[in-house]
């Protein structure tokens, strides 16, 4: 596989020039490798205008005529329980990441610029837990809050998304690069109190960061489908991920509700999409490889 | 002036407060619960009718020896390992080879294939299997129409072993964009001092590749390895969602599978929770090992 990556072999003389020479082959792999990862959703977007005669009878990369239908149709099943479904990912996610980066941004702050007793066992401990597996912690979770009575509430899942040993970690990372001690300090003097530092001082300066880690924890909660599917008995609180399984769980048989499990797939990836290339730039992966090398 | 001083003693104890009590209800006790009910049973009493007829007793290790010796499990654990096995080189060396491709200075289109490489990493599990789920029905795919036009039927990609590639060819679609990434931005973190000298000296880019920037970039490939390793293990959500398009996808065809249907569908929360922490210390002893050599190794290097 390295052969392919020889670019045509460089004189010094020459070097200047040919460094703006382009390299198609280089090129040509990069497109190769975007065109496999655009090709499902290319698909997905000219299957969902097709109406059902359409589907399993037209070339499968031309546009059908039924996109206004499928969308209508999908919107009338089981009165709407598709954008319902919507709606409770956005109020998972949402919430859920807004609480993890709170709980994050506080967290990193105290473990990156307090030294107290026990400062290393917390962080490790809390980052030990990146490492259980989630189905190790979903089943008992869930056995838990159903002595509680809160299984298949809300609750139960937006409550075990909160803590992010990972958040906490980038948090941490943050926090002891953004925001230096002489500011801390001569805040400090001038008689600022602890929950006034963090809030008025650190918190601005890590605010860059915090967007960072609220959208990552934004993409895994809206993702998951482990935990919902666990917790969730009632379709109505579901999130688009356990409802679109169990559109599909009831339309392997019956091929007329392939289409609606299509347009549901696609409407169901437009608001990450949206929200992934309107925020580009807080899309900080850095952030994990500088912590690595530290 | 002493109570701030006591205050500010006190005060990373009560930042890191909301991060304990999640982590002491959220995961110290369900593990604790867990281990609880891996060594426990429910004993029927009687005709098992009435409130006290049904009694949890303490059966030791018997839950963890069924499990161990559970054919169903060892079977499962073998599918996973051999997914892996064909997942995680083939990711890993796409996602290495984009990133290096991206580095070089004379490629064409880099923000728009590098945006289209990580695109898939907005896509949940769910969906991307669905996807890909309908890319593999001979009914509605491109691929077949155009075998078909030609003449030829293809194989069926959802049995026997082709399942395997169906199922590899998902995630390896899902995870290389991210790999990619985090592979890129620390070549990108590279001085490009280290091999200008290289490159003017005559040094092709494949020997700059393969002697400088491969072997300075080696931290976060052990990163990515390992995370992209231990997320393999934990494979769900793509087997579940294949599972109504074929019948060769069993309700065990991989441990997590095996656990959810034990506890839910069966309704032996005993045996399912030993299952479960057995793959928690599988998991553990796996990292902590891995991590263990990882140092071991670099300590070696840098005496």
């Amino acid at each position: 596989m390295s052969a392919l990556l020889v670019g045509p072999r460089v004189q010094p003389s020459v070097s200047a020039r040919a460094t703006r020479r382009t390299s198609w082959l280089a090129t040509f792999l990069l497109l190769l490798g975007a065109i496999y990862c655009l090709v499902p959703v290319l698909w997905v977007v000219m299957a969902a205008t097709k109406s059902r005669s359409e589907l399993f009878s037209t070339f499968t990369f031309l546009p059908g005529s039924g996109l206004w239908a499928n969308v209508s149709e999908l919107s009338a099943y089981r009165d709407g329980v598709y954008w319902l479904w919507m709606l409770n990912s956005g109020l998972y996610a949402g919430v859920g990441a807004l609480l993890s980066a709170a709980v994050s941004a506080v967290s990193g702050y105290a473990l990156a610029k307090y030294s107290f007793p026990g400062r290393g066992a917390i962080f490790t401990v809390i980052l030990a837990g990146v490492l259980m597996p989630p189905i190790t912690l979903a089943v008992p979770q869930y056995l838990l809050l159903a002595k509680v009575d809160l299984a298949g509430s809300y609750w139960s899942v937006l409550l075990p998304s909160v803590l992010s040993p990972y958040g906490i970690y980038l948090a941490r990372v943050y926090a002891a690069a953004a925001v230096p001690d002489e500011v801390l300090e001569a805040a400090r003097v001038d008689g600022a109190r602890d929950l006034r530092l963090f809030l008025s001082i650190a918190l601005p300066m890590m605010r860059p960061g915090l967007v960072t880690i609220f959208l990552f924890q934004f993409v895994a909660i809206w993702n998951n489908f482990l935990l919902p599917y666990v917790m969730l008995a009632d379709d109505t609180t579901f999130p688009v991920t356990v409802g679109l399984y169990s559109l599909l769980q009831q339309g392997a048989s019956k091929p007329a509700l392939y289409t609606l499990v299509i347009t549901g797939a696609l409407l169901s990836i437009i608001p990450l999409i949206a929200l992934f290339l309107g925020l580009q730039r807080y899309w900080r992966v850095d952030l994990l490889s500088g912590a690595v090398k530290s | 002036m002493a109570s701030t001083r006591t205050g500010r003693r006190l005060a990373p104890y009560g930042f890191l407060a909301p991060a304990i009590i999640l982590f002491g209800l959220f995961f110290a006790l369900p593990i604790g619960y867990a281990l609880h009910l891996s060594l426990h049973s429910v004993q029927v009493k009687g005709l098992g009718i009435g409130r006290n007829a049904r009694e949890e007793v303490w059966v030791g290790l018997d839950n963890f020896t069924t499990a161990l010796t559970d054919p169903e499990l060892l079977a499962g654990a073998g599918r996973v390992l051999r997914y892996g096995a064909m997942l995680v080189p083939t990711m890993l060396g796409l996602a290495l080879l984009f990133a290096l491709l991206l580095d070089l200075p004379r490629t064409r289109f880099r923000a728009f294939s590098r945006l289209a490489i990580f695109l898939p990493y907005a896509v949940p599990g769910i969906v991307a299997s669905l996807l890909w789920g309908f890319l593999y029905l001979p009914s509605v795919s491109p691929g077949y129409f155009l075998l078909r036009a030609v003449g030829f039927s293809g194989p069926d990609l959802l049995q026997g072993d082709w399942l395997f590639l169906a199922l590899t060819n998902i995630a390896v679609w899902g995870g290389t964009g991210f790999n990619m990434i985090v592979i890129y931005t620390s070549l990108r973190a590279v001085p490009p001092e280290l091999y200008e000298s290289a490159r003017l000296d005559g040094c092709s880019e494949t020997q700059i590749a393969l002697r400088i920037k491969i072997p300075l970039i080696m931290p976060s490939l052990v990163l990515t390895f390992f995370f992209s390793t231990i997320a393999t293990l934990q494979v769900f959500a793509e087997p579940m969602t294949l599972r109504p398009l074929t019948n060769s996808l069993s309700w065990t065809w991989s441990p997590y599978m095996k656990v959810y249907r034990d506890a839910f569908v069966q309704g032996g929360l005993h045996s399912a929770a030993a299952t479960a922490v057995v793959i928690a210390v599988v998991t553990l002893v796996l990292s902590f090992g891995f991590l263990k050599v990882v140092n071991r190794r670099t300590a070696e290097r840098t005496p």
